[in-house]
């Protein structure tokens, strides 16, 4: 039986990780993710779970004793946000080379500089390319229903991969709105034991981990990485079936919204995503044939879904709520028309938005559309790319 | 038919403007709606100017953004009438709440010729009757139920009172003061009409 409940996203969270009840958390408190090292180490306190907490002086050991954790044979979790994502960066490679399947909450927050506690997604799309798995949530029920799938998702045996469940901070995160959570048990039962081929504490098969690679065989390793990385998908796929027939709840890669007959697509990630349902439902009613493509899985990135749903398109507008600084756009736009290239005449424009917390407006996504009408009326996009909602 | 009722608090770091718009998504919720409640953040120091929003809703919500036109204001410290635009995108079929000591008419001219309906209220007046102490939000609470008519006044006390039975399980005896103060607010607040 679903549970109705109103919560904020990290307490969805939270809850989450107490009914996974992992082995090991070790977190390093960081605006906004904060509140969920600070509730798992109440549910520790009271006895409700058995996870074993660690307390630790930065992100780096956060990251590091997770590895260990992870390796010994433990399922890990963690919790970070912007420049502590930063201070785990040399890890997260280790891990994700380790193939250790952990679990790391991002509250997706700005990085520094300047100082910024509030929203933007540069700390995630700076981890991008760690060989991590990323999947992206709209609202709390789906940072909810993300984590749970996430440990489902990296401990296959055809992935081994680190997954990052990704929220918007204060977005969604200090946002309380409804949601419906699952009961313990069937939470408990759909994640079942994590049983690892290979770890540390096995005595019975003494191995080594995380030693130096030689040029005769690194590369093989690092293909193994990117083969897990796309057997991911369809692990993806089954485990969101299996998912929605206890919830009723469908994820894929991408979710598509009002597309079936769209001309022109918005694609984009996290809460901006609603706020753009809402967009496209009154440009809709003003018979504008608009849609939407959401992002949920962005590390193996979705090459096929994105064709199949954008082929036949006047026009895409990507948005990215990261500044690369490559001069080109963001990193989703050069990934969309990267995927795109060769294979449709769409024309495709890259907005850069919502930085550092810069509110997103349905009137924003209605001048974003807007935008692209008038470079498909063009027939061409400028060179460079474009800032929303930016002060002059 | 979709219903959609947005509320923006106005207050201060300390004086409980983010609670009180959790405490009304808590007990819209109980009502059976749709709710978001939300401050915006940034860096809060005790006495800034702070701001924090409510949408109910009888539809599930999907919209993540501020609330720039809101359907009801509540003030819940007056010293923001002079120094922040509380009534900006204020929906003159809305209404205003103010806590404060004052008549509707003596605070009209600080509202920018804000032309909906304006209720005032004395919360601290009430609160230090009732509770003892300064906490303005919870009266500001009952006027901004009773101004903006989300729920009826039964249903909101009730609620409350099974709200605070359960968040003050282990300190009963501040239970009927909060709810003293609820039910003072609701009699008190002052409507101005035109």
């Amino acid at each position: 039986m679903a549970i109705r409940e109103r919560l904020s996203g990290n307490e969805a969270v939270s809850i989450a990780i107490r009914q996974v009840n992992p082995d090991v958390m070790a977190a390093f408190p960081i605006t906004p993710s904060t509140e969920i090292p600070q509730f798992i180490s109440q549910y520790v306190a009271n006895g409700t779970i058995d996870t074993e907490f660690v307390a630790v002086e930065s992100e780096h050991s956060a990251m590091s004793a997770c590895m260990g954790s992870q390796a010994a044979g433990a399922r890990t979790v963690t919790a970070t946000s912007s420049c502590g994502l930063a201070l785990m960066w040399e890890m997260l490679y280790v891990v994700a080379s380790a193939r250790l399947p952990l679990t790391l909450c991002c509250i997706n927050r700005a990085l520094t500089g300047p100082i910024n506690i509030n929203n933007d997604h540069s700390d995630s799309m700076g981890a991008r390319d760690a060989g991590w798995i990323q999947i992206y949530a709209e609202n709390a029920q789906e940072a909810y229903d993300n984590y749970i799938q996430c440990v489902r998702i990296g401990e296959h045996k055809d992935v081994q991969l680190p997954v990052m469940a990704c929220q918007d901070g204060f977005i969604t995160s200090h946002a309380v709105e409804n949601i419906l959570l699952l009961e313990d048990a069937e939470v408990k039962a759909f994640v079942g034991e994590y049983e690892p081929e290979k770890y540390l504490l096995n005595e019975k098969e003494a191995v080594s981990m995380g030693p130096y690679d030689i040029a005769n065989y690194y590369m093989e390793h690092k293909y193994q990485q990117k083969v897990a990385l796309d057997n991911a998908k369809q692990v993806i796929y089954d485990v969101a079936a299996e998912f929605e027939k206890m919830s009723g709840r469908k994820y894929g890669m991408i979710e598509e919204y009002m597309m079936e007959d769209a001309e022109y697509a918005m694609v984009i990630i996290g809460s901006s995503a609603g706020t753009a349902k809402d967009a496209v439902d009154k440009m809709r009613a003003e018979g504008k044939k608009v849609g939407l493509v959401k992002v949920r899985v962005y590390r193996p990135f979705p090459e096929e879904e994105m064709v199949k749903a954008l082929s036949g398109m006047k026009g895409v507008v990507v948005m990215d709520k990261a500044e690369g600084y490559s001069a080109l756009g963001g990193p989703l736009g050069a990934d969309v028309k990267a995927a795109l290239f060769g294979r449709t005449n769409a024309v495709v424009l890259n907005i850069v938005y919502g930085l550092g917390g810069r509110d997103v407006r349905v009137e924003s996504i209605e001048e974003a559309y807007g935008r692209l009408f008038a470079a498909v009326e063009a027939g061409s996009v400028p060179f460079g790319y474009d800032y929303l909602g930016l002060r002059k | 038919m979709k219903k959609l009722t947005e509320i923006r608090w106005h207050g201060r770091g300390g004086q409980g403007a983010k609670t009180a718009s959790l405490l009304l998504a808590d007990v819209a919720f109980s009502t059976g709606l749709y709710i978001q409640g939300f401050p915006e953040y940034g860096p809060e120091r005790m006495g800034a100017p702070i701001t924090a929003y409510n949408r109910l809703c009888n539809e599930p919500l999907r919209v993540h953004s501020n609330i720039y036109y809101p359907d009801y204001v509540a003030v819940v410290d007056e010293t923001l009438l002079a120094s922040v635009d509380v009534t900006a995108g204020l929906k003159k079929e809305g209404a205003i709440v103010i806590n404060t000591a004052k008549n509707p008419e003596e605070v009209l001219p600080l509202l920018k010729g804000y032309e909906g309906k304006v209720y005032t209220i004395d919360a601290a007046k009430i609160s230090l009757a009732t509770i003892g102490k300064n906490i303005p939000n919870t009266p500001m609470l009952a006027a901004v139920v009773k101004a903006s008519g989300v729920m009826g006044e039964e249903e909101f006390l009730g609620n409350m009172e099974a709200s605070l039975r359960h968040k003050f399980a282990s300190k009963p005896e501040v239970i009927e003061s909060n709810m003293e103060a609820l039910r003072v607010s609701l009699k008190e607040v002052k409507l101005y009409e035109r």
